[in-house]
Protein backbone atom coordinates (compact mmCIF):
# COMPACT_ATOMS: atom_id res chain seq x y z
CA UNK A 1 0.00 0.00 0.00
CA UNK A 2 1.13 3.53 -0.69
CA UNK A 3 2.03 5.92 2.13
CA UNK A 4 -1.34 7.48 2.95
CA UNK A 5 -0.07 10.37 5.00
CA UNK A 6 0.97 13.91 4.39
CA UNK A 7 4.61 14.50 5.36
CA UNK A 8 4.02 17.87 6.93
CA UNK A 9 1.35 16.52 9.23
CA UNK A 10 3.47 13.56 10.24
CA UNK A 11 6.33 15.80 11.19
CA UNK A 12 4.24 17.83 13.59
CA UNK A 13 4.89 16.77 17.17
CA UNK A 14 1.81 15.95 19.23
CA UNK A 15 1.24 18.46 22.02
CA UNK A 16 3.41 17.88 25.10
CA UNK A 17 0.25 18.13 27.14
CA UNK A 18 -1.16 15.12 25.39
CA UNK A 19 1.71 12.94 26.57
CA UNK A 20 1.13 14.03 30.12
CA UNK A 21 -2.58 13.50 29.84
CA UNK A 22 -1.99 9.90 28.85
CA UNK A 23 0.04 9.23 32.00
CA UNK A 24 -2.42 11.01 34.28
CA UNK A 25 -5.47 9.22 32.97
CA UNK A 26 -3.90 5.88 33.94
CA UNK A 27 -3.67 6.91 37.60
CA UNK A 28 -6.14 7.10 40.46
CA UNK A 29 -6.48 9.67 43.20
CA UNK A 30 -4.82 12.41 41.21
CA UNK A 31 -5.29 16.01 42.30
CA UNK A 32 -5.00 18.01 39.16
CA UNK A 33 -3.84 21.58 38.74
CA UNK A 34 -3.50 20.95 35.07
CA UNK A 35 -6.62 22.17 33.34
CA UNK A 36 -6.89 25.09 30.98
CA UNK A 37 -10.55 25.84 31.54
CA UNK A 38 -12.75 27.52 34.16
CA UNK A 39 -14.11 25.52 37.09
CA UNK A 40 -17.42 27.40 36.97
CA UNK A 41 -20.47 26.16 35.14
CA UNK A 42 -21.76 28.43 32.43
CA UNK A 43 -24.09 30.87 34.24
CA UNK A 44 -27.61 29.49 34.20
CA UNK A 45 -29.28 32.37 32.37
CA UNK A 46 -26.88 31.75 29.48
CA UNK A 47 -27.48 27.99 29.47
CA UNK A 48 -31.20 28.67 29.64
CA UNK A 49 -31.06 30.76 26.47
CA UNK A 50 -29.31 27.88 24.74
CA UNK A 51 -32.04 25.50 25.88
CA UNK A 52 -34.74 27.96 24.85
CA UNK A 53 -33.28 28.25 21.37
CA UNK A 54 -33.54 24.47 21.05
CA UNK A 55 -37.12 24.51 22.31
CA UNK A 56 -37.96 27.11 19.69
CA UNK A 57 -36.50 24.79 17.07
CA UNK A 58 -33.62 27.04 16.13
CA UNK A 59 -31.66 24.09 14.89
CA UNK A 60 -30.61 25.33 11.46
CA UNK A 61 -27.38 26.74 10.05
CA UNK A 62 -26.76 30.40 10.56
CA UNK A 63 -25.03 32.50 7.90
CA UNK A 64 -21.34 31.71 7.52
CA UNK A 65 -20.36 34.77 9.50
CA UNK A 66 -22.77 33.99 12.30
CA UNK A 67 -25.95 35.59 13.62
CA UNK A 68 -26.18 39.28 12.88
CA UNK A 69 -27.55 39.94 16.36
CA UNK A 70 -24.56 38.27 17.96
CA UNK A 71 -22.08 40.11 15.76
CA UNK A 72 -23.76 43.36 16.70
CA UNK A 73 -23.46 42.48 20.39
CA UNK A 74 -19.78 41.73 19.86
CA UNK A 75 -19.29 45.16 18.25
CA UNK A 76 -21.03 46.74 21.25
CA UNK A 77 -18.93 44.70 23.63
CA UNK A 78 -15.62 45.61 21.98
CA UNK A 79 -16.62 49.26 22.10
CA UNK A 80 -17.72 49.02 25.72
CA UNK A 81 -14.87 46.94 27.14
CA UNK A 82 -11.94 47.50 24.77
CA UNK A 83 -12.70 50.98 23.38
CA UNK A 84 -12.31 49.95 19.78
CA UNK A 85 -15.07 50.34 17.17
CA UNK A 86 -15.87 47.69 14.63
CA UNK A 87 -18.73 47.38 12.16
CA UNK A 88 -20.73 44.25 11.49
CA UNK A 89 -18.63 43.54 8.39
CA UNK A 90 -15.49 43.39 10.58
CA UNK A 91 -16.68 40.60 12.86
CA UNK A 92 -17.40 36.94 12.37
CA UNK A 93 -18.12 33.97 14.59
CA UNK A 94 -15.84 30.94 14.79
CA UNK A 95 -15.72 27.58 16.51
CA UNK A 96 -13.73 28.75 19.50
CA UNK A 97 -10.83 31.17 19.44
CA UNK A 98 -8.66 28.32 18.16
CA UNK A 99 -10.44 28.19 14.81
CA UNK A 100 -9.93 31.91 14.40
CA UNK A 101 -6.19 31.50 15.06
CA UNK A 102 -5.91 28.82 12.40
CA UNK A 103 -7.94 30.83 9.87
CA UNK A 104 -6.03 34.05 10.45
CA UNK A 105 -2.71 32.31 9.85
CA UNK A 106 -3.97 30.46 6.80
CA UNK A 107 -5.54 33.59 5.32
CA UNK A 108 -2.33 35.61 5.57
CA UNK A 109 0.64 33.32 5.21
CA UNK A 110 2.30 32.36 1.91
CA UNK A 111 4.93 29.62 1.88
CA UNK A 112 8.10 30.91 3.49
CA UNK A 113 6.50 33.85 5.30
CA UNK A 114 7.69 34.10 8.84
CA UNK A 115 5.35 34.11 11.80
CA UNK A 116 6.84 35.50 14.98
CA UNK A 117 5.66 33.54 18.01
CA UNK A 118 6.56 34.71 21.51
CA UNK A 119 7.01 31.67 23.75
CA UNK A 120 6.04 30.18 26.13
CA UNK A 121 2.60 30.23 24.58
CA UNK A 122 -0.52 28.27 23.79
CA UNK A 123 0.19 25.12 21.83
CA UNK A 124 -1.54 25.80 18.52
CA UNK A 125 0.30 28.74 16.94
CA UNK A 126 3.31 26.72 15.87
CA UNK A 127 1.57 23.74 14.22
CA UNK A 128 -0.96 26.05 12.54
CA UNK A 129 1.94 28.02 11.06
CA UNK A 130 3.64 24.87 9.81
CA UNK A 131 0.41 23.56 8.30
CA UNK A 132 0.10 26.86 6.43
CA UNK A 133 3.66 26.44 5.08
CA UNK A 134 4.78 29.40 7.15
CA UNK A 135 8.02 29.52 9.07
CA UNK A 136 7.65 29.89 12.83
CA UNK A 137 10.18 32.17 14.48
CA UNK A 138 10.18 31.89 18.26
CA UNK A 139 10.98 34.69 20.66
CA UNK A 140 11.93 33.36 24.07
CA UNK A 141 10.23 35.62 26.57
CA UNK A 142 12.08 36.15 29.80
CA UNK A 143 11.05 35.85 33.40
CA UNK A 144 13.03 38.99 34.27
CA UNK A 145 10.67 40.90 31.94
CA UNK A 146 7.65 39.26 33.58
CA UNK A 147 7.30 37.34 30.30
CA UNK A 148 6.24 40.46 28.42
CA UNK A 149 7.33 41.04 24.84
CA UNK A 150 9.77 43.93 24.59
CA UNK A 151 10.49 46.09 21.54
CA UNK A 152 14.13 44.93 21.52
CA UNK A 153 13.17 41.27 21.50
CA UNK A 154 10.73 41.85 18.66
CA UNK A 155 13.22 43.90 16.65
CA UNK A 156 15.84 41.16 17.01
CA UNK A 157 13.47 38.51 15.61
CA UNK A 158 12.53 40.42 12.48
CA UNK A 159 13.87 39.47 9.04
CA UNK A 160 12.76 40.61 5.56
CA UNK A 161 10.39 37.61 5.55
CA UNK A 162 8.61 38.48 8.80
CA UNK A 163 4.92 39.00 8.18
CA UNK A 164 2.80 38.21 11.20
CA UNK A 165 3.31 38.63 14.93
CA UNK A 166 1.25 36.48 17.27
CA UNK A 167 0.44 38.45 20.40
CA UNK A 168 -0.96 36.10 23.06
CA UNK A 169 -1.77 38.23 26.10
CA UNK A 170 -3.00 37.71 28.81
CA UNK A 171 -0.83 34.69 28.33
CA UNK A 172 -1.39 30.99 28.71
CA UNK A 173 0.79 29.54 30.37
CA UNK A 174 2.60 32.40 32.12
CA UNK A 175 -0.30 34.64 33.13
CA UNK A 176 1.68 37.64 31.82
CA UNK A 177 -0.14 40.70 30.52
CA UNK A 178 0.92 43.63 28.34
CA UNK A 179 0.11 47.10 29.65
CA UNK A 180 -0.66 50.04 27.38
CA UNK A 181 2.99 51.21 27.67
CA UNK A 182 4.28 47.74 26.78
CA UNK A 183 2.03 47.68 23.71
CA UNK A 184 3.02 51.19 22.65
CA UNK A 185 6.67 50.16 22.72
CA UNK A 186 6.16 47.24 20.34
CA UNK A 187 3.67 49.15 18.19
CA UNK A 188 6.43 51.34 16.85
CA UNK A 189 8.41 48.26 15.73
CA UNK A 190 5.34 46.67 14.17
CA UNK A 191 4.56 49.76 12.12
CA UNK A 192 8.15 50.31 11.02
CA UNK A 193 8.43 46.75 9.72
CA UNK A 194 4.92 46.64 8.29
CA UNK A 195 3.90 43.56 10.32
CA UNK A 196 0.41 42.23 10.94
CA UNK A 197 -0.73 41.18 14.38
CA UNK A 198 -2.84 38.22 15.41
CA UNK A 199 -3.85 39.26 18.89
CA UNK A 200 -5.20 36.32 20.85
CA UNK A 201 -7.12 37.96 23.67
CA UNK A 202 -9.15 34.98 24.87
CA UNK A 203 -8.21 35.74 28.50
CA UNK A 204 -8.87 39.49 28.22
CA UNK A 205 -11.60 39.50 30.87
CA UNK A 206 -9.29 37.77 33.34
CA UNK A 207 -6.99 40.70 34.00
CA UNK A 208 -6.33 41.59 37.62
CA UNK A 209 -4.52 44.90 37.45
CA UNK A 210 -6.72 47.46 35.80
CA UNK A 211 -8.33 47.17 32.41
CA UNK A 212 -7.21 44.94 29.59
CA UNK A 213 -5.81 46.95 26.68
CA UNK A 214 -6.07 45.62 23.13
CA UNK A 215 -3.36 46.58 20.69
CA UNK A 216 -6.13 47.23 18.14
CA UNK A 217 -7.10 50.31 20.12
CA UNK A 218 -3.72 51.99 19.56
CA UNK A 219 -3.40 54.44 16.62
CA UNK A 220 -2.99 52.85 13.17
CA UNK A 221 -3.18 49.35 14.61
CA UNK A 222 -6.76 48.34 13.83
CA UNK A 223 -5.87 48.18 10.12
CA UNK A 224 -3.23 45.54 10.78
CA UNK A 225 -4.67 43.57 13.68
CA UNK A 226 -6.78 40.44 13.77
CA UNK A 227 -8.33 40.56 17.20
CA UNK A 228 -9.37 37.13 18.43
CA UNK A 229 -11.53 36.51 21.44
CA UNK A 230 -14.28 34.14 22.54
CA UNK A 231 -16.63 32.99 25.22
CA UNK A 232 -14.75 30.06 26.75
CA UNK A 233 -12.79 31.78 29.47
CA UNK A 234 -14.81 34.90 30.26
CA UNK A 235 -18.18 33.16 30.48
CA UNK A 236 -17.01 29.65 31.36
CA UNK A 237 -18.31 28.33 28.02
CA UNK A 238 -15.48 26.08 26.82
CA UNK A 239 -17.72 23.24 25.68
CA UNK A 240 -19.92 25.55 23.60
CA UNK A 241 -17.01 26.10 21.22
CA UNK A 242 -17.56 29.70 20.34
CA UNK A 243 -15.12 32.45 19.48
CA UNK A 244 -14.80 35.34 17.09
CA UNK A 245 -12.40 37.42 15.08
CA UNK A 246 -12.54 41.16 14.46
CA UNK A 247 -10.38 42.35 11.59
CA UNK A 248 -10.11 44.60 8.54
CA UNK A 249 -12.74 43.52 6.01
CA UNK A 250 -10.34 42.38 3.28
CA UNK A 251 -8.62 39.98 5.69
CA UNK A 252 -11.80 38.84 7.36
CA UNK A 253 -13.45 38.03 4.02
CA UNK A 254 -10.69 35.56 3.23
CA UNK A 255 -10.97 33.98 6.67
CA UNK A 256 -14.73 33.59 6.21
CA UNK A 257 -14.06 31.93 2.87
CA UNK A 258 -12.00 29.15 4.48
CA UNK A 259 -14.50 28.92 7.34
CA UNK A 260 -17.45 28.47 4.96
CA UNK A 261 -15.85 25.51 3.25
CA UNK A 262 -14.36 23.87 6.33
CA UNK A 263 -16.93 24.61 9.02
CA UNK A 264 -20.00 26.21 7.46
CA UNK A 265 -21.01 28.06 10.62
CA UNK A 266 -20.46 27.99 14.35
CA UNK A 267 -23.01 26.01 16.43
CA UNK A 268 -26.38 27.79 16.33
CA UNK A 269 -27.37 26.96 19.93
CA UNK A 270 -24.10 28.38 21.20
CA UNK A 271 -24.62 31.57 19.22
CA UNK A 272 -28.00 32.21 20.84
CA UNK A 273 -26.56 31.54 24.28
CA UNK A 274 -23.69 33.91 23.54
CA UNK A 275 -26.08 36.78 22.76
CA UNK A 276 -27.43 36.44 26.29
CA UNK A 277 -23.88 36.26 27.67
CA UNK A 278 -22.94 39.57 26.07
CA UNK A 279 -26.19 41.30 26.96
CA UNK A 280 -26.51 40.24 30.57
CA UNK A 281 -23.27 38.56 31.56
CA UNK A 282 -21.06 41.41 32.79
CA UNK A 283 -21.87 40.69 36.41
CA UNK A 284 -21.08 37.01 36.10
CA UNK A 285 -17.74 37.87 34.57
CA UNK A 286 -16.93 40.30 37.38
CA UNK A 287 -17.83 37.71 39.99
CA UNK A 288 -15.70 35.00 38.43
CA UNK A 289 -12.80 37.41 37.94
CA UNK A 290 -12.90 38.34 41.62
CA UNK A 291 -12.91 34.70 42.59
CA UNK A 292 -9.91 33.89 40.35
CA UNK A 293 -8.09 36.91 41.70
CA UNK A 294 -8.59 35.71 45.28
CA UNK A 295 -7.19 32.32 44.44
CA UNK A 296 -4.31 33.91 42.54
CA UNK A 297 -3.36 35.90 45.62
CA UNK A 298 -3.70 32.84 47.80
CA UNK A 299 -1.39 30.88 45.53
CA UNK A 300 1.24 33.64 45.43
CA UNK A 301 1.22 33.87 49.23
CA UNK A 302 1.48 30.13 49.65
CA UNK A 303 4.32 29.85 47.13
CA UNK A 304 6.24 32.46 49.02
CA UNK A 305 5.80 30.47 52.23
CA UNK A 306 6.87 27.29 50.45
CA UNK A 307 9.96 28.99 49.03
CA UNK A 308 8.94 28.63 45.39
CA UNK A 309 10.06 31.47 43.14
CA UNK A 310 7.30 32.88 41.03
CA UNK A 311 6.85 36.22 39.31
CA UNK A 312 3.42 37.66 40.02
CA UNK A 313 1.12 37.18 37.03
CA UNK A 314 -1.81 39.53 36.49
CA UNK A 315 -3.79 37.66 33.86
CA UNK A 316 -5.50 34.39 32.87
CA UNK A 317 -5.73 31.71 35.59
CA UNK A 318 -2.22 30.35 35.63
CA UNK A 319 0.91 30.87 37.62
CA UNK A 320 4.27 29.91 36.16
CA UNK A 321 6.66 29.17 39.02
CA UNK A 322 10.39 28.76 38.48
CA UNK A 323 11.51 25.36 39.76
CA UNK A 324 15.04 25.36 38.34
CA UNK A 325 16.66 25.52 41.77
CA UNK A 326 15.56 21.98 42.53
CA UNK A 327 17.92 20.63 39.90
CA UNK A 328 15.27 18.74 37.94
CA UNK A 329 14.02 19.44 34.45
CA UNK A 330 10.39 20.57 34.15
CA UNK A 331 9.45 17.21 32.80
CA UNK A 332 11.23 15.30 35.58
CA UNK A 333 9.74 17.54 38.24
CA UNK A 334 6.20 17.19 36.89
CA UNK A 335 6.54 13.44 36.37
CA UNK A 336 7.90 12.81 39.85
CA UNK A 337 5.33 15.11 41.44
CA UNK A 338 2.67 13.09 39.72
CA UNK A 339 4.11 9.68 40.59
CA UNK A 340 5.15 10.43 44.15
CA UNK A 341 2.42 12.80 45.30
CA UNK A 342 -0.33 12.35 42.71
CA UNK A 343 -0.46 16.01 41.76
CA UNK A 344 -0.77 16.85 38.07
CA UNK A 345 0.76 20.06 36.75
CA UNK A 346 1.97 20.79 33.24
CA UNK A 347 5.73 21.10 32.55
CA UNK A 348 6.62 24.50 31.13
CA UNK A 349 8.25 22.84 28.12
CA UNK A 350 4.81 21.87 26.81
CA UNK A 351 4.53 25.54 25.79
CA UNK A 352 7.89 25.88 24.07
CA UNK A 353 11.52 25.03 24.82
CA UNK A 354 12.02 28.20 26.83
CA UNK A 355 9.48 26.88 29.33
CA UNK A 356 12.27 24.68 30.71
CA UNK A 357 12.67 25.25 34.43
CA UNK A 358 9.03 26.25 34.89
CA UNK A 359 5.66 24.65 35.61
CA UNK A 360 2.20 25.77 34.62
CA UNK A 361 -0.18 25.64 37.55
CA UNK A 362 -3.81 26.42 36.99
CA UNK A 363 -5.90 27.99 39.72
CA UNK A 364 -9.22 27.24 38.13
CA UNK A 365 -9.94 25.08 41.19
CA UNK A 366 -11.73 25.50 44.48
CA UNK A 367 -9.74 26.79 47.42
CA UNK A 368 -10.00 23.38 49.06
CA UNK A 369 -8.59 21.60 46.04
CA UNK A 370 -5.77 24.12 45.76
CA UNK A 371 -4.88 23.74 49.42
CA UNK A 372 -4.78 19.97 49.27
CA UNK A 373 -2.65 19.95 46.14
CA UNK A 374 -0.25 22.54 47.55
CA UNK A 375 0.17 20.53 50.75
CA UNK A 376 1.25 17.56 48.69
CA UNK A 377 3.53 19.76 46.62
CA UNK A 378 5.11 21.16 49.76
CA UNK A 379 5.85 17.63 50.97
CA UNK A 380 7.42 16.84 47.60
CA UNK A 381 9.64 19.91 47.68
CA UNK A 382 10.85 19.11 51.19
CA UNK A 383 11.78 15.67 49.96
CA UNK A 384 13.72 17.15 47.04
CA UNK A 385 15.57 19.45 49.39
CA UNK A 386 16.51 16.52 51.61
CA UNK A 387 17.78 14.58 48.62
CA UNK A 388 20.00 17.47 47.67
CA UNK A 389 21.36 17.99 51.18
CA UNK B 1 -13.19 45.29 51.78
CA UNK B 2 -16.01 44.44 54.17
CA UNK B 3 -18.20 43.27 51.37
CA UNK B 4 -15.48 40.90 50.15
CA UNK B 5 -14.87 39.49 53.61
CA UNK B 6 -18.59 39.00 54.09
CA UNK B 7 -19.19 37.27 50.81
CA UNK B 8 -16.36 34.84 51.50
CA UNK B 9 -17.60 34.17 55.03
CA UNK B 10 -21.14 33.79 53.79
CA UNK B 11 -20.17 30.76 51.73
CA UNK B 12 -17.67 29.36 54.24
CA UNK B 13 -17.74 30.64 57.79
CA UNK B 14 -15.00 28.19 58.76
CA UNK B 15 -12.50 29.62 56.33
CA UNK B 16 -9.00 29.94 57.75
CA UNK B 17 -8.10 33.47 58.77
CA UNK B 18 -4.74 33.12 57.02
CA UNK B 19 -6.41 31.97 53.79
CA UNK B 20 -8.90 34.78 53.96
CA UNK B 21 -6.13 37.32 54.40
CA UNK B 22 -4.08 35.83 51.54
CA UNK B 23 -7.06 35.80 49.19
CA UNK B 24 -7.85 39.44 49.85
CA UNK B 25 -4.26 40.65 49.89
CA UNK B 26 -4.56 41.82 53.51
CA UNK B 27 -2.77 40.91 56.72
CA UNK B 28 -4.34 38.50 59.17
CA UNK B 29 -4.53 41.23 61.77
CA UNK B 30 -6.46 43.52 59.41
CA UNK B 31 -8.98 40.82 58.60
CA UNK B 32 -9.37 39.73 62.22
CA UNK B 33 -9.88 43.30 63.28
CA UNK B 34 -12.50 43.95 60.62
CA UNK B 35 -14.38 40.77 61.51
CA UNK B 36 -14.35 41.67 65.20
CA UNK B 37 -15.75 45.09 64.35
CA UNK B 38 -18.50 43.63 62.22
CA UNK B 39 -19.42 41.23 64.99
CA UNK B 40 -19.66 44.14 67.38
CA UNK B 41 -21.76 46.16 64.95
CA UNK B 42 -24.12 43.22 64.57
CA UNK B 43 -23.32 42.94 60.86
CA UNK B 44 -22.05 39.43 61.43
CA UNK B 45 -24.77 37.97 63.62
CA UNK B 46 -23.59 34.38 63.90
CA UNK B 47 -21.82 31.45 62.25
CA UNK B 48 -24.26 28.73 61.38
CA UNK B 49 -23.90 25.35 59.80
CA UNK B 50 -25.81 24.46 56.67
CA UNK B 51 -27.40 21.08 57.37
CA UNK B 52 -29.41 18.98 55.01
CA UNK B 53 -31.65 17.33 57.59
CA UNK B 54 -33.25 15.22 54.89
CA UNK B 55 -30.03 13.23 54.75
CA UNK B 56 -30.10 12.44 58.47
CA UNK B 57 -32.29 10.00 60.32
CA UNK B 58 -33.93 12.70 62.41
CA UNK B 59 -37.41 13.72 61.34
CA UNK B 60 -38.02 17.39 60.80
CA UNK B 61 -40.95 19.21 59.36
CA UNK B 62 -40.90 22.78 58.25
CA UNK B 63 -43.61 25.11 57.12
CA UNK B 64 -44.03 28.57 55.71
CA UNK B 65 -46.92 30.53 57.18
CA UNK B 66 -48.39 33.59 55.56
CA UNK B 67 -49.67 35.80 58.33
CA UNK B 68 -52.00 38.79 58.01
CA UNK B 69 -52.35 41.12 60.97
CA UNK B 70 -54.17 44.29 61.98
CA UNK B 71 -51.66 46.41 63.75
CA UNK B 72 -53.37 48.07 66.72
CA UNK B 73 -52.66 51.54 67.95
CA UNK B 74 -49.25 51.59 69.59
CA UNK B 75 -48.70 48.06 68.44
CA UNK B 76 -47.03 48.37 65.00
CA UNK B 77 -45.63 45.62 62.80
CA UNK B 78 -42.40 45.50 64.76
CA UNK B 79 -44.24 44.78 67.96
CA UNK B 80 -46.36 42.11 66.27
CA UNK B 81 -43.25 40.55 64.79
CA UNK B 82 -41.62 40.46 68.18
CA UNK B 83 -44.50 38.51 69.65
CA UNK B 84 -44.08 35.97 66.89
CA UNK B 85 -40.30 35.66 66.67
CA UNK B 86 -39.88 35.06 70.39
CA UNK B 87 -41.10 31.50 69.93
CA UNK B 88 -38.22 29.03 69.67
CA UNK B 89 -39.87 27.01 66.92
CA UNK B 90 -39.95 30.05 64.65
CA UNK B 91 -36.77 30.16 62.57
CA UNK B 92 -37.41 33.27 60.45
CA UNK B 93 -39.87 36.15 60.34
CA UNK B 94 -40.01 38.61 57.45
CA UNK B 95 -42.27 41.62 56.91
CA UNK B 96 -43.60 41.39 53.37
CA UNK B 97 -44.99 43.66 50.71
CA UNK B 98 -48.12 42.39 48.96
CA UNK B 99 -51.27 40.62 50.06
CA UNK B 100 -50.15 39.44 53.49
CA UNK B 101 -47.88 40.90 56.13
CA UNK B 102 -45.45 38.36 57.57
CA UNK B 103 -43.74 35.27 56.30
CA UNK B 104 -43.06 33.01 59.24
CA UNK B 105 -40.79 30.02 58.77
CA UNK B 106 -41.24 27.39 61.40
CA UNK B 107 -39.61 24.09 62.17
CA UNK B 108 -41.01 21.26 64.25
CA UNK B 109 -40.44 17.61 64.83
CA UNK B 110 -43.83 16.55 63.53
CA UNK B 111 -46.71 17.99 61.58
CA UNK B 112 -48.67 17.90 64.81
CA UNK B 113 -46.13 20.21 66.47
CA UNK B 114 -46.63 22.77 63.77
CA UNK B 115 -50.40 22.37 63.72
CA UNK B 116 -50.43 22.92 67.47
CA UNK B 117 -48.31 26.05 67.18
CA UNK B 118 -50.56 27.55 64.51
CA UNK B 119 -53.87 26.69 66.16
CA UNK B 120 -52.94 27.30 69.77
CA UNK B 121 -50.29 30.01 69.68
CA UNK B 122 -50.26 31.96 66.47
CA UNK B 123 -53.91 32.15 65.35
CA UNK B 124 -55.37 33.20 68.72
CA UNK B 125 -52.80 35.96 69.13
CA UNK B 126 -54.32 39.45 69.32
CA UNK B 127 -54.17 41.26 66.01
CA UNK B 128 -53.70 38.16 63.85
CA UNK B 129 -56.32 38.09 61.13
CA UNK B 130 -55.39 35.14 59.02
CA UNK B 131 -52.78 32.38 58.82
CA UNK B 132 -52.14 30.26 55.73
CA UNK B 133 -49.82 27.37 56.52
CA UNK B 134 -47.80 25.69 53.76
CA UNK B 135 -45.81 22.61 54.61
CA UNK B 136 -42.45 22.15 52.90
CA UNK B 137 -42.35 18.91 50.95
CA UNK B 138 -38.76 18.99 49.71
CA UNK B 139 -35.87 21.40 49.91
CA UNK B 140 -33.88 21.85 46.73
CA UNK B 141 -31.80 24.86 47.56
CA UNK B 142 -31.27 26.75 50.78
CA UNK B 143 -29.16 29.82 51.46
CA UNK B 144 -27.61 29.68 48.01
CA UNK B 145 -26.62 26.05 48.36
CA UNK B 146 -28.12 23.36 46.17
CA UNK B 147 -29.08 20.46 48.45
CA UNK B 148 -29.97 17.84 45.87
CA UNK B 149 -27.39 16.19 43.57
CA UNK B 150 -23.75 16.94 44.29
CA UNK B 151 -21.62 17.71 41.27
CA UNK B 152 -18.23 16.26 40.51
CA UNK B 153 -15.49 17.89 38.44
CA UNK B 154 -16.04 16.56 34.94
CA UNK B 155 -13.17 18.35 33.32
CA UNK B 156 -10.28 16.42 31.82
CA UNK B 157 -7.39 16.24 34.25
CA UNK B 158 -4.95 17.99 31.95
CA UNK B 159 -5.77 20.25 29.03
CA UNK B 160 -4.00 23.00 27.10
Amino acid sequence: MREPLNKKVQEIQPSGIRKFFDIVSEMDDVLSLGVGEPDFDTPWHIRDEGIYSLEKGRTFYTSNSGLKELRQEICNYLERRCHVSYNLENVFITVGGSEAIDLAIRAMIDPGDEVIIPQPCYVSYLPCTILADGVPVAIYLKEENQFRLTAEELEAAITPKSKVLILPFPNNPTGAIMSREDLEAIREVILRHDLFVISDEIYSELTYSGEHVTIASLPDMKERTILINGFSKAYAMTGWRLGYAAAPKHILDQMVKIHQFAIMCAPTTSQYAAIEALRNGDRDVAKMRESYDQRRRFLMTTFKEMGIDCFEPYGAFYVFPNISRFGLSSDEFATRLLQEERVAVVPGTAFGDCGEGFLRISYAYSLDALKKALERMDRFIKKLEQEKA
Amino acid sequence: MREKILSLLETNSRIDLADLAAMLGLTEAEVANEIALMEKENIICGYHTMINWDNTSSEKVSALIEVSVTPHRGLGFDKMAERIYQYDEVSSVYLMSGTFDFTVLIEGRTMKDIAYFVSDKLSPMDGIVRCATHFVLKKYKDHGTILVDTKSDERMLVSP
